[in-house]
C-alpha cells in the first residue's frame, strides 16, 4: 500500500515574455525560494529534488546538475524528467509517486522555462518524428488546429464558442498577479486577432512565457505538522499514445488519452458524476478549442455540448464548476513549468490561499498535463487526507 | 525589476546549436521509401493481431506490440481525415504560408498520412474531399516524393 502524500508548500514567479534580469539558474532559485518560504521550510529539509523543462528551449541537457544554484540539489538525489508539454504534470505525478512509495520524506518538485531564450518552433520542431512528420511540421499550431477543425466539422462549433473559452480565461487572469497576459479581451477581440491556422486565432492561443514553479510533497504524518492544510494528492493518471502525429483518429477531435485518463482518475478517487463532484478544475489548455472538446472527453458534458456549459457561466468563477481560475495557460506558458502550475494552482484553491481568484469551498479539485503527440496526465487533490 | 538596469547594462550571449544528424530509417521504412521512389506505389504493412493496415509501415503495431506480417498494396488516393491552412510563417516550414496541412486516409489504410495538399485555394478544401498523390519528377526515397496531394 502506497503511502498517501500531499502538496504543502509552493511557489512560482511572475511570470513574464522575458526575464533579463535572472538567468535560468536565479530563475529557478525564485520560484524556490518562494515555494520553501511557503512551506515554511530550507533546503535542508528537503530529501530529494525532481526538475524539468524542455531540453531544447534552452540548449542545456544536464540541468539536473546546472540548476543546483536554482533548485538547492547540492549534495542531494537531484534528476531531471523532460516529456514535451506534459513535463510539468510528469515531475508532479514522480515528486508524488517518490513520496508514496516511502523512498522519501519531502520531495521539492521543480518545473522551468526560459522561451524567450530560443526560437520555440524550432525546438518543438525537434519532438516530431525526423522521417514521417517533422518534412511537413507546420507548427505546433496547425497540430492542434486540426483537431478542432473536426471538431467543428463534427458538432457544428464555432470558433465564437472558442473565443468564449478565451474571454473566460484571459479575464481569470486579470486577478491572477502571478499570470504573465493579464488583459480582458471580447469576443470580437479574439475573432479578429490574426489567424494562424484555421480555425485558430492568435487570441485562441497560448503565449511563451519565462517562468518557473515550485511544490513540495510530502509523506503523511510529516505534512499534516508542515502545513496547516495540506493538499492531498487522491489519484493520478497517465496515458500516452501515438508515434506519429497521423496515427490519432481525429474524428471529432477528440482527445482519447485525455477521456482514457480521466476516466482511471474518476474510478482511482471514487468520483461518479464529475460535473458535480469536482469543486475546480485547472485544465492544460493551450488553445481555447481545448476548453470545449477536453471537457467533453473529461465527461463534464455529452459530445458536442461543451460550448453549451460555457456559455451557460458554468465553467466561470463564480459558476458551478470554474475552469482555469488562474488565467490557465492560454496566460501562461513557461512549458516545462506549465503542467506543474496547474497542480500548484489546485494546492492553492484547496489551502484557500488563492486570493481574487479563490473559489469558495474547494474539496476536490483536478488538474492535468497535455503533451506532443496527443497524451494526457490528470491529477486529483483534495482537502481531506484520503482513506 | 526595472530599475537594476540604471546601475547595469544586460548582457547577452548569442550562439547558435548546428548538429548534423544521419536518422536511419530501418528496413521497413526503407523498403516503403524505395518503392514509393521506384514504382511510385505506396506500400502498408499489416498487423497479424489487429488487423489493421498500417501506413506510414511499423515493423511492430504501436496497438498491439506484436511484429507486423504481410505488405500490403494501398491506393494512391484516398480521403482527407482533418486539415487546416498554416497561415503565419514560423521560418521553419515545409511551403511558405498560406498552404494547407492534412491528415490523409489512403484507401487501403487503417492510419493516416500527415502531408501537404496542393493545386487547391486553401479556402475550398473540405474535410471528406477526395484526393490523389502527386509525384515528383525526381525522387530520392523520402516521403516528400509525393510532392503533394490534389483534389481528385
Amino acid at each position: 500500500m502506497a503511502r498517501r502524500a500531499a502538496i504543502v508548500a509552493t511557489g512560482q514567479t511572475h511570470h513574464r515574455s522575458i526575464r533579463r534580469d535572472v538567468n535560468g539558474q536565479e530563475i529557478i532559485n525564485e520560484a524556490v525560494t518562494r515555494c520553501l518560504e511557503d512551506g515554511e521550510l530550507t533546503i535542508d529539509d528537503i530529501d530529494a529534488v525532481v526538475i524539468g523543462n524542455m531540453d531544447h528551449f534552452e540548449g542545456i541537457n544536464y540541468v539536473d546538475c546546472w540548476s543546483v544554484d536554482g533548485s538547492g540539489g547540492f549534495m542531494k538525489p537531484t534528476m531531471k524528467l523532460t516529456t514535451g508539454g506534459t513535463t510539468g504534470s510528469t515531475l508532479a505525478i514522480a515528486g508524488y509517486h517518490m513520496v508514496a512509495s516511502g523512498a522519501f520524506d519531502k520531495v521539492l518538485v521543480i518545473g522551468w522555462e526560459k522561451n524567450s531564450e530560443s526560437d520555440t518552433t524550432g525546438a518543438i520542431n525537434t519532438a516530431f518524428d525526423p522521417i514521417w512528420d517533422r518534412p511537413f511540421f507546420a507548427g505546433a499550431i496547425a497540430g492542434l488546429a486540426v483537431t478542432a477543425q473536426s471538431y467543428m466539422d463534427m458538432y457544428g462549433a464555432t470558433p465564437k464558442d472558442a473565443a468564449r473559452v478565451s474571454v473566460r480565461d484571459r479575464r481569470h487572469a486579470c486577478l491572477n498577479p502571478h499570470a504573465h497576459l493579464r488583459k480582458e479581451v471580447t469576443i470580437e477581440e479574439v475573432l479578429a486577432s490574426p489567424m494562424l491556422a484555421d480555425p485558430v486565432c492568435l487570441l485562441d492561443m497560448c503565449p511563451r512565457t519565462d517562468g518557473a514553479c515550485a511544490v513540495v510533497y510530502a509523506a503523511e504524518g510529516i505534512a499534516e505538522k508542515l502545513c496547516p492544510q495540506p493538499a492531498w494528492v487522491l489519484g493520478v493518471a497517465s496515458r500516452h499514445m501515438y508515434s506519429y502525429v497521423s496515427d490519432a483518429d481525429f474524428s471529432g477531435g477528440a482527445l482519447f488519452s485525455m477521456a482514457r485518463a480521466s476516466q482511471e482518475l474518476y474510478r482511482k478517487v471514487g468520483i461518479k458524476e464529475p460535473l458535480k463532484e469536482i469543486d475546480v478544475i485547472e485544465l492544460y489548455q493551450p488553445f481555447s478549442w481545448a476548453g470545449l472538446i477536453w471537457i467533453e472527453d473529461m465527461g463534464l458534458a455529452k459530445k458536442g455540448e461543451g460550448p453549451r456549459l460555457v456559455w451557460d457561466g458554468v465553467t466561470d468563477l463564480g459558476g458551478a464548476l470554474p475552469i482555469n481560475p488562474s488565467g490557465g495557460v492560454i496566460s501562461t506558458n513557461c512549458i516545462g513549468a506549465t503542467a506543474l502550475i496547474r497542480s500548484a494552482e489546485i494546492a492553492l484553491q484547496i489551502q484557500g490561499k488563492a486570493g481574487d481568484r479563490q473559489v469558495p469551498d474547494v474539496n476536490l479539485g483536478v488538474a492535468t498535463g497535455f503533451g506532443g503527440c496527443l497524451w494526457t496526465d490528470t491529477l486529483a487533490y483534495g482537502k481531506k487526507k484520503p482513506e | 525589476m526595472s530599475n537594476v538596469w540604471e546601475s547595469v547594462e544586460p548582457r547577452v550571449y548569442e550562439s547558435q546549436i548546428k548538429v548534423p544528424y544521419a536518422w536511419q530509417a530501418g528496413e521497413t521504412a526503407s523498403r516503403f521509401l524505395l518503392t514509393l521512389k521506384n514504382e511510385k506505389k505506396f506500400l502498408g504493412k499489416k498487423c497479424p493481431k489487429c488487423a489493421k493496415v498500417l501506413m506510414p509501415p511499423r515493423k511492430v503495431c504501436p496497438y498491439c506490440f506484436v511484429e507486423t506480417g504481410d505488405w500490403v498494396d494501398v491506393s494512391d488516393e484516398g480521403v482527407i481525415e482533418t486539415f487546416t491552412v498554416a497561415r503565419r510563417d514560423t521560418g521553419i516550414m515545409p511551403l511558405k504560408p498560406p498552404f494547407v496541412y492534412a491528415v490523409i486516409r489512403l484507401d487501403g489504410a487503417d492510419t493516416g498520412l500527415v502531408h501537404l495538399l496542393g493545386e487547391i485555394e486553401p479556402g475550398a478544401v473540405r474535410a471528406g474531399m477526395r484526393v490523389k498523390a502527386v509525384f515528383a519528377e525526381e525522387r530520392t526515397g523520402k516521403i516528400l516524393d509525393v510532392e503533394h496531394f490534389k483534389p481528385v
